[in-house]
C-alpha cells in the first residue's frame, strides 16, 4: 500500500522496534499492578527526543537567546512569556508560569538561565505528573478499549499503532469498525488489520454503530481475544445528536460486558490550539475518559496544549505519537516529555 | 474560561469614561485585553503584537466623543480592523463550462481534504467535475475518495496505490481533458510541511498539472503553528487559497486571521459538517465577530430561515403581538425551534449568551418535555387552556409521561410568556431589530 521509499522505511523501524525491545529488556506496556516502568532505556528516550527534537531545538534556541546574557528583566520575563504562548500552552498556563518566574526572580532565586530552565522543568513536570495507573489490560474474559476524538485527529491510525503494541505483549487483539459513517473508514481499518494480521469487526454502510460495537463484544467473547478495541467516528464535541450516539456505543458495549469499556482513550491532535481543552472537556463529560493520546507530535507542534489539557482535566496522557509509522506511538512519561522539552 | 472581549473589556474601557483623550496610559490594559483575547482565540503571538500595534497608532491621542461609549468605541475598531485584514468577501473558484479549471488540494493529514474536495465537487457538480485520487499512502484513502465522488455523483479516477501521485495526477489531467471535464481535482495525501520529500512531491505535481488554483484545506481549530503551516505550502506552492474546515466546531478560528495576515492569500471557503452540502464562502465580518467571542446572529439568522420562510416568519410575528397568541402557535414555534437544532447550540450563538454556557444544560429535554405535554392535548385544549381541569390534565400528563405539576407549570409560564409580549408591543419592541437593541445591550454594534 505505502510507496516503495515508505515500504522501506517501515521495515527499517520495524526492526528498531525490536533492537529497542531488546535493549531495554522490558517493554513498554505493562499488564502488571505495578508503576510504569521509569527507566525505559537509553534508545526509547532517545527516539522521543528526536521525535520532539523540532520543538525542542526551537525552544531552547530561544531561551539561549531571550536569556542570553544570564541577566533578567521585565522585558525579558515578557519575551518568555511569548516563547510559552508560541507553544500553545495557553494565556492562563503561561501567565501562571511567567509569575512563578517573575517571583522567583524578586526573592532572588534564579538568577542565571539555567536556573530559570531548571524551575520550567520542574514546573511543567509538575503538572504532568498525575499518577499513572498502567492501561488496564488484565480485565477478564478480555479487556474493551473505546478510541474516540474529534474528526481528523488520527484514531484509527493510533488505534492501529496500539494494536501493534498490544501485539509485541503477545496479547491477542480485535478491532471493531464502528465508523460507519465516513467513506472509507471501514476501509482504512480493514487494511490495518490485513497489515497487523488482526480480525476486525465491522458493520454495514450507515448501520448503527452501538450494534457494531455490540457484535464486536459477542466476537470477541467467541474467539477468545485478550483485548478489543473499538475504533469510533470522528465527532465534534459541538455535534449533540453524534455525542449522545458515542455515549450510546459506550452503554451497549457495557451492558454487553459488565464492566466495559474499560478504557476510553481520547486522541488529540496535537496541532490543535486552545480548543482541545474544550472538546477534551465535553468527551470527558459525555464518556468519563480514562486517558488522552497526543497525536502528530512529530511535526512542529509543540505539545503545549498537554500541559493545559492535563492541568484542567487531571485525565493520564497515555500514549503520544511522535511518527507517521505504526512503531511512532510512545508510551507517555512526563519526566522524559519534560526533559526532551527543555534539554539543551 | 475567559469571556468574550466586549465583557472583558468592560472594567478597563469603564476607567476611560471621564478622560478625554486616549494616552499610552489608559489604554494599555485595554490593549492587553484584546491581546489576550486574541490568543485566546489561537490568533499567532507575532500577529496578535503586529494587530495591537496597530491599533494602539490607530487610537493614540483620539478623542473620546461625548456621549459614546469608550468601550464600544474600540471593540467596534478592533472587529473594523479585523474584517479589513481578512479581506473582502472571497469569489468562488473560477469554474466555467467548456472551459477546464484545474485544483490542487493540498494540506496536513486530518484536516478535511477529501471531505472538502466532495463538496467543491458537489457545488459545482454541473461542470462535470473529475475528481483524482493522489493519496497513495493513507490506507483506503482511494476509496475515501472514490466514495466521495459517488455521493457528490461526480466522476472520479484512480490507480490504485502502486503508482507515483504525479504520474496518476497527469493522467487524470490527460482523462479530464478526454472527457469534456470543465473542472479537474486532485485530492493530494495529507503531509507534515516539514516532510521535505512529501512536499517536493506536491512541487513536482504542480509543475506537472499546472493548477489554475492550489487550495490549502486547514482546520479551523489549529493553533500558533497555523502561520508556520501556511507559510510553508505557500513558499513551495505558492497557493491561491484556503479553505478553513470544521467551522462548525466552537474554536474561535484565530487561525483564519493567521493564515490572511502571513501569506495574504483570500480564505475561500469554510467547511460546514461532514455532509457533502456543508461549504460556504467564507465571511470576515462573521469570521471577525467570532474570533472576539462574539456569538454569531448571523449564523443564528441562517439557521432560523433554513426552519421557516419569510411569510411564516411574519405570521408568527403577528401573532406574537396579537392578544390571542395561543398553545397551537407556541407548538408550531418550538417545532420551528426544534428543527434549527439543539436549543443549547441556538442559545450560545446569541452574542453575550455564550459564556452563560452550563446554564443552557437541559433546554433541549426541557423543550421535549414541553412539547410532549403541548402534543398530548386536543385541538380544542390548544386554542383555549382554561378548559383544562383536573382530569384532563391527570390525561395529558399520563399521555406525555409527565406529572400534573409539570402541566400547571407550564401553564403558567404560558401565561407570564403572553402578559411578556403584551408589554413588549407596548413597548414597540414586536418589530426583531428593536428587540435585538433591548436585549441589554448586549450588541456592542450593528451586524
Amino acid at each position: 500500500m505505502f510507496s516503495k521509499w515508505r515500504k522501506k522505511k517501515t521495515d527499517q523501524l520495524d526492526s528498531l522496534a525490536e533492537e529497542i525491545a531488546k535493549e531495554s529488556g522490558e517493554s513498554l506496556l505493562s499488564d502488571k499492578k505495578e508503576e510504569p516502568s521509569a527507566k525505559e532505556g537509553a534508545s526509547w528516550a532517545s527516539r522521543l527526543t528526536s521525535g520532539l527534537s523540532r520543538t525542542r531545538n526551537s525552544w531552547v534556541s530561544s531561551i539561549a537567546s531571550v536569556f542570553g546574557d544570564g541577566k533578567l528583566d521585565e522585558d525579558k520575563l515578557e519575551e518568555f512569556e511569548d516563547l510559552l504562548l508560541q507553544g500553545d500552552l495557553g494565556v492562563e498556563v503561561t501567565m501562571e508560569l511567567v509569575d512563578h518566574l517573575r517571583q522567583g526572580w524578586k526573592d532572588g532565586k534564579y538568577k542565571t538561565v539555567a536556573d530559570i530552565q531548571e524551575s520550567l522543568k520542574t514546573k511543567i513536570q509538575e503538572e504532568l505528573t498525575l499518577k499513572i495507573s498502567p492501561l488496564n489490560l488484565s480485565e477478564s474474559p478480555f479487556a474493551v478499549i473505546l478510541m474516540v476524538g474529534i474528526n481528523g485527529v488520527g484514531k484509527t491510525t493510533t488505534t492501529a499503532k496500539i494494536t501493534s503494541l498490544f501485539q509485541k505483549l503477545d496479547k491477542k487483539c480485535m478491532l471493531v469498525a464502528c465508523d460507519t459513517f465516513r467513506a472509507g473508514a471501514v476501509k482504512q481499518l480493514e487494511t490495518w488489520g490485513e497489515r497487523l494480521d488482526v480480525t476486525v469487526v465491522k458493520g454495514k454502510e450507515n448501520e448503527d454503530p452501538a450494534s457494531v460495537a455490540f457484535e464486536g463484544i459477542k466476537r470477541a467473547k467467541q474467539e477468545k481475544v485478550d483485548i478489543l478495541i473499538i475504533d469510533t467516528a470522528g465527532r465534534l464535541h459541538t455535534q449533540v445528536n453524534l455525542m449522545e450516539e458515542v455515549k450510546k456505543i459506550s452503554r451497549v458495549v457495557e451492558k454487553a460486558l459488565p464492566g466495559a469499556p474499560h478504557e476510553t482513550l481520547m486522541v488529540i491532535d496535537s496541532t490543535t490550539g486552545q480548543n482541545a481543552i474544550e472538546q477534551a472537556k465535553v468527551f470527558n463529560e459525555a464518556l468519563d475518559l480514562s486517558g488522552l493520546v497526543v497525536t502528530k507530535l512529530d511535526g512542529t507542534a509543540k505539545g503545549g496544549v498537554v500541559v493545559a489539557i492535563h492541568r484542567q482535566l487531571q485525565i493520564p496522557i497515555r500514549f503520544i505519537g511522535v511518527g507517521e509509522q505504526v512503531n511512532d506511538l510512545q508510551n507517555f512519561n512526563p519526566e522524559e516529555f519534560t526533559e526532551a522539552l527543555f534539554a539543551i | 474560561m475567559f469571556g468574550n472581549l466586549s465583557d472583558r473589556l468592560q472594567s478597563t474601557i469603564s476607567k476611560l469614561r471621564g478622560t478625554d483623550k486616549l494616552t499610552d496610559d489608559n489604554i494599555k490594559e485595554a490593549l492587553r485585553e484584546v491581546k489576550l483575547a486574541l490568543l485566546e482565540a489561537d490568533v499567532n503571538l507575532l500577529i496578535v503584537k503586529e494587530f495591537v500595534n496597530s491599533i494602539k497608532k490607530e487610537v493614540l491621542g483620539a478623542e473620546v466623543e461625548k456621549g459614546l461609549d469608550p468601550g464600544k468605541q474600540f471593540i467596534k475598531l478592533v472587529h473594523e480592523k479585523l474584517v479589513e485584514i481578512m479581506g473582502t468577501n472571497p469569489e468562488d473558484i473560477n469554474v466555467k463550462k467548456g472551459g477546464l479549471h484545474k485544483v490542487m488540494m493540498v494540506g496536513l493529514q486530518g484536516s478535511g481534504k477529501t471531505t472538502t474536495t466532495g463538496k467543491i465537487a458537489k457545488k459545482f457538480q454541473d461542470v462535470n467535475p473529475l475528481l483524482v485520487a493522489c493519496d497513495v499512502y493513507r490506507p483506503a484513502a482511494v476509496d475515501q475518495l472514490l466514495t466521495v465522488a459517488k455521493r457528490a455523483g461526480v466522476t472520479s479516477f484512480e490507480k490504485g496505490t502502486d503508482h507515483d501521485p504525479v504520474t496518476i495526477a497527469k493522467e487524470g489531467l490527460e482523462k479530464a481533458k478526454a472527457g469534456n471535464h470543465s473542472l479537474l481535482m486532485i485530492d493530494t495525501a495529507g503531509r507534515l510541511q516539514i516532510d521535505e520529500k512529501l512536499m517536493e512531491e506536491l512541487a513536482r505535481m504542480k509543475e506537472a498539472i499546472r493548477p489554475d488554483d492550489i487550495l490549502l484545506v486547514i482546520d479551523s481549530m489549529t493553533g500558533q503553528e497555523a502561520v508556520r503551516v501556511a507559510k510553508t505550502f505557500d513558499d513551495t506552492l505558492g497557493i491561491t487559497g484556503v479553505v478553513l474546515t470544521k467551522v462548525d466546531g466552537d474554536a474561535r478560528g484565530g487561525a483564519a486571521l493567521s493564515i490572511r495576515k502571513t501569506i495574504g492569500k483570500p480564505i475561500k471557503y469554510i467547511g460546514i459538517g461532514e455532509k457533502l452540502d456543508g461549504l460556504e464562502l467564507f465571511d470576515p465580518e462573521r469570521m471577525a465577530s467570532r474570533i472576539l467571542g462574539m456569538g454569531d446572529v448571523i449564523g443564528l439568522i441562517e439557521k432560523a430561515s433554513m426552519a421557516m420562510d419569510e411569510k411564516t416568519a411574519k405570521r408568527m410575528q403577528r401573532r406574537m403581538g396579537s392578544g390571542d397568541y395561543n398553545l397551537v402557535d407556541f407548538l408550531q414555534q418550538l417545532e420551528m425551534m426544534k428543527k434549527m437544532g439543539p436549543m443549547e447550540d441556538l442559545l450560545k450563538m446569541i452574542p453575550g449568551m455564550a459564556e452563560m454556557g452550563g446554564q443552557f444544560d437541559g433546554a433541549s429535554k426541557e423543550m421535549g418535555k414541553t412539547l410532549a405535554i403541548i402534543q398530548s392535548m386536543t385541538t380544542e385544549e390548544r386554542y383555549n387552556p382554561s378548559v383544562l381541569n383536573a382530569s384532563r390534565r391527570r390525561r395529558i400528563a399520563k399521555g406525555s409521561g409527565t406529572t400534573v405539576q409539570q402541566i400547571n407549570q407550564l401553564l403558567r409560564q404560558f401565561e407570564q410568556m403572553k402578559q411578556m409580549m403584551k408589554q413588549f408591543k407596548k413597548m414597540g419592541l414586536m418589530n426583531p431589530s428593536k428587540l435585538m437593541s433591548g436585549m441589554g445591550g448586549k450588541l456592542p454594534f450593528k451586524f
